[in-house]
């Protein structure tokens, strides 16, 4: 029992850290509320070491009974979670101010929810994974709403609502799967019941019931990773919340979804058995509409944040890439799931940079608006040729990470013979990099007034450069994050 | 539960119970305007996953026929949790424009 609590402990040192924070910011003085963001960085900072001195020790187990795995996979995605978590506290410490007296619960409710993420990419339980699940999303829905005004109330209560319906969606989805397995395990290291198990001995008798569970867990995870038809609250969300939430949602809420549908579909109902075809082709379907939904309507947007949101639904389309061509055996690095756990370790990068620049201008010039970013570049370079940068990345264009992340899946689908998928995605890409690129012009045209020194805080400024320095040194070096990768996914095979 | 009613009442019975509440649930929460009673129509729905839960653990053969009780009590504490902060965001949204209703929350579109 206290070894798996041991194991649970980088979890436990955010939550920990998340409490101290509620209970200082009943002591500490108003206008000192902001080093409360130290104690969560601090409490990150554990959360990590913690993991590497795991890592050192046992590497692979599976505890609780099998509700929760510490293997590479789970490894990698507490690193990733813990990474975002703390670029969003350092840059939103200008962004902070708007929150009058609430910023310690900001960041403490900034935890809680990356300790819900990482547990997400733990469980290997339906309890385990329902529960993480919603420990995410309800603090989620808190932080959307939470500048308390207009538009951001409008955004948290829509978010709020499809979210509901989208839990007891999947909820329906687990039932079916409980009633066919007689167990809520996914895997059973002891040998007995599971779910994987069950469906590896099963025959085409329990297949009707397995996929009306597909579909409904496919339907709510759906929502999670913002894919089309389930990605109405997406631009609403990201327009209406606060950035530096919409930045956590975009990246670190995503990844969580992508990591939880992981290790449903391929450890759960696994790619060889009898059902791995169908889901397969599922997500392939999924990701096509994604794709050109997201694209198609991030043209006509006036928006930079909903652009962003479209672009972000359009993005789930091209990891979903990757899930459609999973297979385990393909020259034993399964391709496909490496290629979605490389993309959306590209993808935190880039959308983080893209979101804090968008961040650090709006704090300046209080716009959202792309007509605004006219000119932009003259009075903020950093933030400009940091979203610039972030922006090509997005796109797939070198030199940045996103290219490689492109090349990677398009060419996992190529290998798993999804030839009609790749040429949509690449059709996909010629569109996206329309409204990108335009963007990108935008803020570099002449006729903008000069007007006043835009420069963003230290902090922030540091945070820019840190995103753009990441999806600029894995172009040039993207090695050891494809073998962490494959690392990751081989915890599966 | 008693071996007489067993025997007259089969796991279809309990399932097809279930996906009706699931349905009417989902109906309500797609077709209703007002967002407390979206609300209910999502309550609903995860009482409909409470008895499909219990529907199978009694029924079904399993070496862990507990998990699926076990699961429903989870589900009856989080649906709890998230009733509550519905209803702070939707009293939130009604200090804003005196209306929780759907169609009129519109600032936010396309």
């Amino acid at each position: 029992m206290l070894q798996d609590l041991d194991r649970l402990g980088p979890v436990l040192a955010v939550l920990v850290a998340a409490g101290l924070i509620v209970l200082a910011d009943l002591v500490v003085p108003r206008r000192r509320e902001k080093w409360l963001a130290g104690v969560a960085l601090l409490g990150l900072a554990a959360s990590a070491a913690w993991m590497v001195q795991l890592i050192a020790r046992d590497r692979q187990a599976s505890y609780f009974s099998d509700s929760m795995a510490l293997d590479d996979f789970t490894i990698f995605f507490t690193f990733l979670f813990i990474g975002v978590a703390g670029a969003v506290l350092l840059a939103s410490l200008e962004y902070v101010e708007r929150f009058g007296s609430h910023k310690g619960e900001f960041f403490a409710l900034v935890l809680v929810a990356t300790a819900g993420m990482m547990l997400l990419a733990g469980s290997r339980d339906l309890v385990a994974i329902f529960v993480a699940l919603e420990l995410t999303s309800i603090t989620q829905f808190i932080l959307a709403g939470f500048l308390r005004d207009d538009r951001g109330s409008e955004a948290a209560i829509k978010y709020l609502l499809l979210g509901a319906i989208s839990s007891a969606v999947v909820l329906y989805g687990m039932a079916f799967l409980f009633g066919i397995a007689g167990t809520t395990r996914l895997v059973a290291t002891d040998g007995g019941a599971s779910i994987a198990g069950a469906i590896a001995a099963g025959d085409s008798g329990i297949r009707s019931a397995l996929l009306v569970s597909m579909v409904f867990l496919a339907a709510g995870f759906g929502f999670k990773m913002s894919i089309v038809p389930f990605q109405m609250w997406t631009p609403d969300v990201y327009q209406g919340s606060p950035t530096p939430v919409a930045a956590l949602l975009s990246v670190g809420s995503k990844a969580a979804a992508f990591a939880v549908v992981l290790r449903v579909f391929f450890e759960g109902f696994g790619a060889d058995t009898f059902v791995g075809e169908d889901w397969k082709m599922m997500f392939a379907v999924l990701a096509a509409v994604s794709m050109t939904v997201g694209n198609v309507m991030a043209l006509r947007q006036t928006n930079v944040r909903r652009l962003l949101g479209y672009s972000s639904i359009a993005q789930a389309g091209n990891f979903l890439v990757g899930l459609a061509a999973i297979s385990s055996t393909s020259d034993g690095t399964a391709l496909g799931a490496s290629g979605v756990v490389f993309f959306i370790a590209t993808y935190a990068f880039t959308n983080l940079g893209a979101f804090f620049a968008v961040m650090a201008i709006g704090n300046r010039t209080g716009s959202d608006e792309i007509e605004d970013y006219a000119g932009i570049a003259r009075r903020s370079p950093l933030a400009a040729l940091v979203l610039t940068i972030c922006l090509l990345s997005l796109t797939g264009l070198p030199p940045t990470a996103g290219f490689w992340a492109k090349m990677y899946i398009f060419n996992a689908g190529m290998r798993a013979d999804l030839v009609w998928l790749v040429m949509i995605a690449v059709l996909n890409t010629v569109v996206s990099a329309f409204y990108y690129l335009g963007l990108a012009r935008q803020m570099y045209r002449g006729d903008g007034e000069p007007g006043e020194d835009l420069r963003p805080a230290l902090t922030t400024q540091a945070v820019l450069v840190a995103a753009a320095a990441g999806v600029c040194v894995f172009f040039v070096y993207p090695i050891p994050l494809i073998e962490a990768a494959q690392r990751a996914v081989h915890a599966f095979a | 539960m008693s071996s007489v009613v067993l025997a007259s009442v089969s796991l279809e019975n309990v399932l097809v119970i279930g996906a009706l509440l699931f349905s009417i649930g989902l109906y309500v929460s797609l077709s209703k305007r007002n967002a407390v009673g979206i609300l209910m129509g999502v309550e609903l729905m995860l009482n409909a996953v409470n008895v499909t839960f219990l529907a199978f653990s009694r029924y079904v053969e399993s070496p862990r026929p507990l998990d699926g009780q076990v699961f429903a009590m989870f589900v009856i504490a989080i649906a709890a949790a998230e009733a509550a902060v519905a209803l702070a965001l939707a009293v939130a949204v009604y200090r804003h424009r005196e209306t929780v209703n759907i169609d009129e929350i519109d600032l936010l579109r396309w």
